[in-house]
């Protein structure tokens, strides 16, 4: 009953030294979008961008590879950022109405951005309203020593830098109405300060301007207005001409004015023009503008919005306009703010700029200013990885040179990459090494197109594109007829950006990966039921595809498939561009979606299987090998398809949030717990609100049986060469797991190369397993003699890994949701078992078997087995003998997507989604790390002005925080907590996952004695806790009854 | 022969006087006092005695007080053994034509003498009045739940044991989330915790009457619930389902076993070092095939070790594409005959759901398989058992 697998062995110095060696969990860096971007800020001295998120994050990016992350303490909107040039120091509004200051700075590792103050503007005496001192604009004089903060109720205050001293200088409303012409007073406030705005020749001057229209020019030394510009429309926004001659506002009705200043007219009544772009009609407001002078002639306006309300309210715009040129940018999500990069010396006459920086709710877009035409600039970082829903992904470690090449010309032939000569943020130097190997990730999307990745570094660059919808005759011409906008049309559109939501088809949606990166075959299988395999072509190809059908039903009676149909394949030949080009589709009946797919490009085989049965299919012949149904004779469910599945994922959805909104709560309460005064008031609390819960969620407890729906479902496949008829004689087989804990295995008869056109495949049922506690099987790997994973195909006959060790007997690590297990094969004996449900409550989700490095010494390694739990936990063992090695928290619990998306690199680090366009990467690995590493050089007043050597340790967007080692153990520390109150408790170091572990381990050796040794081991821990709970068990007058 | 029975007083401290009567035949043996062997041995013995080495018996003896008791385990056959003065009678019937009526305490006031005894043996007709209630013997009935570690548990405690096994039955039981008052050195204190919220009629929890509503679970398998959620739970739970351990404190304080603190009880129940089974209780099975199953020559008895060695195994149904089915043996050399057979029935639900795969072998024949092994296993046990006297 109490099985403690793992006698604690005290602390092994020797092993535990080795572990520190081998492991370490650290989260590394954030790929993709920040979500929900919310501010943003440039330097132009320093050259770097700063973006604020509504989780209270701010991102910093420069050269590629030049990146900061810093996160506030409370999760509250960034509404603000603006750098204090040249300093190395930004400032952020959050919108609970604090100022931050955050610096970048430096410790002996490596350095952070880090908050240094913070402060509050406190309200003004005799003004209870709190909203009179919301913050609405912040202007950081350029000289850095002065913060003015216009408010709501329409003050200026005035903030000495970088103390936060709040000076005596504040300017009120009261005070400008004084001089304000009597017949412009009509008796209403001015509204709150819109903007404000450093005169760009002299710095003691400030344009304020007013929510009702007033502009004024306040000179901060003389404490006096110089000019007042009457604006009669409300204002959105103000930018000074670079002269400081003029300056431009616009407004709420669509429209901007320039406005000239002059010291002889104190009062200027009407602006020098006043345009509305896209009027008559009434139009939305003009939220930003930008006025930009050029050395060619006429000056550059940039706004966003202006759009004619009934027309095109919806759309979100930027417009450029210069002379005759105008273009009206189309972006797909709403435009937060933007700037441009252009010459900020005061000794040029121009501005010049060179580029526009876009940030939109979904992407990041750069405009060329200087080129004609303004084209995109794509982004070396900030990949929109979410341009259509991420439905997967797949990571290849170690790419050849060879594969990387191609794709990445194939790639340089679609435009899709890019070069960094052009890219106008260029702050900082990175410092990161070269990547050693070249590595690839690979992202499935909803819109049926597989993005390439180039994951080597820490700026995740897209790569090639492979779209796999133009092979499928669907309702939507792909033409992307949206860029060839017409000449009449009004305003004159132009379609920017990638982020596009909408699928054309939700069947297009690629559901598995598989690439063989030496002979660079690709299949990718779809929601459709689709498998299409792919060869890498580097010319372009007209051609037919080879179409196949595979019934997965065989010949089951009494199954009708009420889901969505097959994709009807185009009939013709079809144009492909140098690349991937589709060369046999299979399309599997009935076309439920794919859920596990292999490859072994050797053999010419790929395997396939979905919630019916699975397949196995020769694509250099085109012939199908073998049908198997799965299927369960009372799962009905699995006939339905996803359609009306919906309404069940909507009730589980709702069930989770419950879960989530509980597990908050009771949370919270183990945290109060804690303190001893107020625990009575505490557990009165809880008594009302445990009341208030009329109905408790209840959980049925029912051992799985196998009639239970969706059983038939095929969750991994897998090639191995090994043995299974018998221990002299190995050959191709191949594996197959479902939902209900059966995993069949096939011996394949594959013909010599030579005789592969003319011989057939054949595959023969060896085995058939079925697991007891019917769990579903999660993954299945076989190790050879030496307990190591076997190679890929190709590695071997191509001297790129050792030959595996086929003199030993072989087993296979068959890992279920609840437990892993290794059997000997061929006869398919239990060796060695590690029930994790059973011990920890918690369920498998990923599994990887991965080589991990010493960072001790170069030639140490070990191989792991590396599991992430459905409580967001990664637990690594040590394989063949599954002992838990370490055990670390990664992804919070509650966050589904995060788990479901995390995908583990061959060399101990990982992936997964912190929002739908950020990847996450951790390093489970002591030694292969990737982090940014990179360096700015700033001059900071008060500070130490060397050049600061930052290497950065950014962490996500409140999602997370870093932990060390010593942190890995918190679940135990967490039991102590509970050992005060539980009389049976066993103290935590007696957990079967505790990192204490045990002798050095090495693998493969695993042999009889040992395993009776450990089996004593079990009985002593055994009895080690009888005493211990006999102990425990006195009578305690510490419960009530 | 009638030496051994004229000269009682010399041998009484050594040896028990065995006379064993099957049908018409009359053996008579004696036995070691000291050193009675195990029952199979002893069975074993009977039927080479009696030369019927084939046929399946009911082994009975009479008591001091007259009654017709069975002896089918180790515990009733010690203490046959043992009770004998010195001479200890056996009747033996056929299996098949066994007449369990005759068992029982009701024996010494419906028929006084041995010598009735013997007659309704002989003649089962006789002084039938009304059809008896036919109560089947324990091997056809197999443990569904038992009391464990009451020696070690606080009385206000309770680890109950279900057997899950292979049958029909739902365990039948639903947990919540909820919170207990505990008393502190702070005080009253609130803590979350897991209870049954519900019992399903007819279930395994609800049969056993071990569990009730409300009942707090503290551990699951040994592993203490504290801390986890209530989907953790759950799923430990069902991790274990076919073997569950689950430490409650009882909402009913009432029925708590109340240990008699000096009776020292900790030294018997802790002479095996091992968990005691108190109050097990039994069903028969539900499925009609397991009786006949079951290898009929042996009178099986539950012992604790056995079932949680056939839980560590929790064999995989491995089946070869040559057409047997096999349970993955464990290499580490745990798994022995007798251990492997209960756990066979359970087999059956997934065997049938391949109707196309006729390679595949029945469980059924799995056991005869075993059933041979058994045999074989026993006549080794004769040839160096116990020491016999003729």
């Amino acid at each position: 009953m109490m099985k403690f697998r793992f006698r604690r062995q005290g602390n092994d110095p020797q092993r535990e030294k080795i572990k520190q060696d081998l492991f370490a969990f650290n989260k590394t860096v954030e790929h993709g979008f920040p979500n929900q971007p919310s501010a943003l800020a440039y330097d132009p001295k320093l050259q770097l961008m700063a973006i604020g998120t509504k989780s209270g994050a701010i991102k910093v990016y420069g050269f590629p590879g030049v990146e900061f992350t810093g996160l506030h303490k409370d999760t509250a909107t960034v509404t603000q950022l603006h750098f204090l040039h040249g300093q190395g120091r930004i400032l952020s509004l959050l919108d609970d109405n604090t100022l931050h200051l955050w610096e970048i700075g430096q410790r002996e590792t490596g350095s952070h951005l880090e908050e240094v103050r913070s402060f509050t503007i406190p309200g003004r005496s005799g003004i209870e309203s709190t909203s009179a001192t919301r913050v609405t604009v912040l202007l950081p004089k350029l000289s850095c020593d002065l913060l003015a903060v216009g408010t709501e109720g329409g003050g200026v205050h005035f903030l000495e830098l970088p103390s936060f001293t709040l000076l005596d200088k504040s300017l009120f409303q009261d005070e400008i109405m004084q001089s304000v012409p009597e017949e412009y007073k009509c008796g209403k406030s001015l509204g709150p300060v819109e903007s404000l705005q450093e005169h760009p020749q002299y710095p003691d001057k400030i344009l304020i301007g007013y929510s009702r229209g007033l502009v004024v020019l306040w000179d901060l030394q003389s404490r006096r207005v110089d000019n007042y510009f009457l604006g009669k429309q409300q204002l959105e926004s103000l930018v000074w001409e670079r002269s400081g001659n003029s300056f431009v506002s616009s407004h709420s009705d669509g429209g901007y004015m320039v406005w000239s200043v002059s010291s002889s007219t104190p009062c200027t009544h009407e602006p020098v023009t006043s345009t509305i772009t896209y009027g008559p009609f009434p139009c939305k407001a003009v939220n930003k503008i930008l006025w930009r002078t050029t050395e060619s002639g006429a000056p550059l306006v940039l706004f966003s919005g202006g759009m004619p309300r009934a027309s095109y309210g919806d759309r979100h715009c930027l417009t450029i306009l210069q002379d005759s040129q105008h273009v009206t940018l189309d972006f797909t999500s709403r435009v937060i703010d933007f700037f441009t990069v252009h010459c900020t010396d005061r000794d040029k006459d121009f501005d010049d700029p060179s580029a526009l920086v876009v940030l939109l709710e979904e992407e990041l877009v750069v405009i060329d200013l200087q080129t004609a035409g303004w084209p995109t600039i794509p982004a070396p970082y900030l990949a929109p990885l979410h341009s259509s829903a991420i439905t997967c992904s797949y990571h290849i470690s170690n790419v050849p040179t060879k594969l990387w090449e191609r794709v990445v010309c194939a790639g340089q032939q679609q435009g899709t990459l890019q070069t960094h000569t052009n890219w106008p943020i260029c702050g900082g130097k990175n410092f990161a090494p070269d990547p050693k190997q070249q590595e690839l990730l690979l992202t499935g999307h909803e819109d049926g197109t597989v993005r390439f990745w180039d994951a080597s570094g820490v700026s995740l660059r897209p790569l090639y594109k492979l779209s796999t919808s133009n092979i499928f005759q669907t309702d939507c011409d792909h033409n992307d007829s949206l860029n060839q906008a017409s000449e009449e049309e009004w305003p004159p559109f132009r379609k920017v950006g990638c982020f596009d939501p909408y699928s054309d088809d939700p069947r297009l949606g690629i559901q598995k990966i598989c690439l063989c990166k030496y002979s660079g075959k690709l299949v990718v299988a779809g929601t459709a039921g689709q498998v299409i395999v792919l060869y890498l072509s580097d010319e372009k190809s007209d051609h037919m595809i080879d179409v196949a059908t595979l019934d997965l039903l065989q010949d089951r009676e009494g199954f009708t498939w009420k889901g969505h149909d097959r994709l009807p394949p185009k009939s013709g030949p079809v144009l492909f561009a140098p690349g991937f080009q589709p060369v046999v589709l299979v399309q599997c009946m009935p076309p439920a979606a794919v859920t596990a797919v292999t490859l072994h490009a050797e053999w010419n085989l790929i395997a396939f299987g979905t919630s019916h049965g699975f397949g196995l299919f020769d694509y250099h012949r085109r012939s199908p090998v073998l049908a198997r149904c799965t299927l369960h004779p009372n799962d009905s469910l699995a006939m339905e398809g996803p359609l009306s599945r919906v309404k069940s994922l909507k009730k589980s959805l709702r069930q989770s949030f419950r879960r989530i909104r509980k597990s908050r709560v009771s949370g919270k309460k183990r945290v109060l717990v804690s303190s001893p005064s107020s625990k009575v008031q505490e557990a009165n609390a809880q008594l009302a609100e445990q009341d208030a819960e009329v109905t408790p969620v209840q959980r049925r407890i029912e051992p799985r049986s196998a009639d239970d729906s969706l059983s038939g479902v095929v969750r991994c496949l897998c090639f191995a060469d090994t043995f299974l008829r018998d221990g002299t004689h190995h050959g191709p087989t191949m594996w197959a797991g479902t939902n209900s804990g059966c995993v069949y295995a096939y011996a394949l008869d594959v013909p010599s190369q030579e005789k592969f056109s003319e011989q057939s495949v054949e595959a023969l049922l060896g085995k058939e397993i079925q697991l007891m506690h019917r769990a579903p099987v999660v993954s299945i790997a076989v190790l050879d003699g030496r307990g190591n994973p076997l190679p890929e195909p190709y590695e071997v006959s191509r001297d790129l890994a050792k030959a595996p060790d086929m003199q030993g007997s072989h087993s296979v690590l068959i890992a279920s949701e609840e437990q892993f297990k290794v059997f000997m094969l061929p006869k398919v004996s239990a060796k060695t078992k590690f029930k994790l449900t059973a011990h920890e409550g918690c369920r498998v989700r990923k599994v990887a078997l991965v080589n991990f490095c010493s960072v001790a010494s170069e030639d140490y390694s070990e191989n792991g087995l590396v599991c992430l739990t459905n409580l967001g936990d990664i637990h690594v063992f040590s394989i063949p003998a599954l002992r838990p090695q370490v055990r670390y928290d990664c992804i919070r619990k509650e966050d589904i997507s995060g788990i479901a998306s995390c995908v583990f690199t061959k060399t101990g680090q990982g992936f997964y989604l912190i929002s739908p366009s950020e990847y996450e990467r951790f390093s489970l690995s002591a030694r292969v790390i990737t982090e940014p590493l990179c360096q700015v050089e700033f001059d900071r007043p008060h500070d130490s002005s060397e050049p600061s050597f930052c290497a950065v340790s950014p962490q996500a967007n409140g999602t997370h925080k870093a932990q060390s080692m010593g942190e890995s153990r918190s679940a135990g520390d967490a039991e102590v907590v509970f050992d005060e109150v539980s009389p049976l408790s066993s103290p935590a170091l007696d957990s079967p996952n505790s990192s204490a572990d045990i002798t050095l381990d090495t693998t493969g050796e695993l042999t009889l004695e040992d395993v009776k040794d450990f089996l004593v081991t079990v009985d002593e821990a055994e009895n080690n806790l009888r005493n211990r709970s006999e102990e425990d068990g006195r009578p305690s007058g510490i419960l009530i009854n | 022969m009638n030496k051994n029975h004229r000269v009682p007083s010399s041998r009484t401290l050594s040896a028990v006087e065995v006379k064993s009567k099957f049908g018409a035949e009359f053996r008579r043996f004696s036995l070691d006092r000291s050193k009675p062997g195990r029952f199979d041995e002893f069975y074993g013995l009977l039927q080479h005695v009696h030369r019927i080495p084939n046929v399946d018996l009911l082994v009975g003896y009479a008591d001091v007080h007259g009654d017709l008791l069975p002896i089918n385990n180790d515990d009733n056959y010690h203490k046959a053994i043992s009770t004998a003065a010195p001479l200890l009678r056996l009747f033996l019937q056929r299996k098949e034509e066994a007449d369990y009526s005759a068992f029982g305490t009701d024996s010494l006031t419906r028929k006084k003498t041995p010598a009735a005894l013997a007659a309704v043996l002989l003649r089962p007709d006789a002084n039938r009045k009304k059809p008896p209630v036919i109560i089947s013997l324990p091997k056809d009935f197999r443990p569904v739940s038992s009391i464990i570690d009451v020696d070690i548990l606080p009385e206000t405690h309770r680890r109950v044991r279900l057997y899950k096994h292979g049958q029909e039955k739902p365990l039948g039981f639903y947990i919540r989330d909820g919170s207990s008052v505990r008393v502190t050195p702070q005080g009253l204190e609130k803590v979350p915790g897991i209870f049954i919220s519900r019992l399903v009629p007819g279930g395994l929890a609800e049969s056993t009457g071990l569990l009730a509503v409300n009942d707090e679970v503290l551990e699951v398998n040994g592993i203490e619930v504290a801390g986890k959620s209530l989907d953790q739970v759950t799923d430990m739970m069902i991790a274990n389902s076919h073997n569950l351990i689950i430490t409650v404190k009882p909402a009913n304080q009432r029925n708590n076993v109340v240990r008699n603190s000096n009776s020292g009880g900790g030294a018997a129940s802790g002479s095996s070092g091992r968990s005691s089974d108190s109050g097990a209780s039994y069903y028969s099975y539900s499925t009609p095939g397991a009786v006949a199953m079951t290898p009929s020559h042996i009178i099986q008895n539950f012992r604790p070790e056995e079932v949680e060695s056939d839980d560590d195994e929790e064999e995989d149904l491995v089946i070869e594409a040559g057409g047997d089915a096999q349970l993955a043996p464990l290499s580490a050399g745990g798994a022995t005959a007798s251990y492997s057979m209960p756990s066979l029935p359970r087999y059956e639900p997934h065997l049938n759901l391949r109707p196309s795969n006729g390679a595949m072998a029945t469980s059924a024949s799995v056991g005869s398989l075993s059933t041979s092994d058994r045999g074989l296993e026993r006549r080794n046990l004769e040839e160096d058992g116990t020491v016999i006297t003729l």
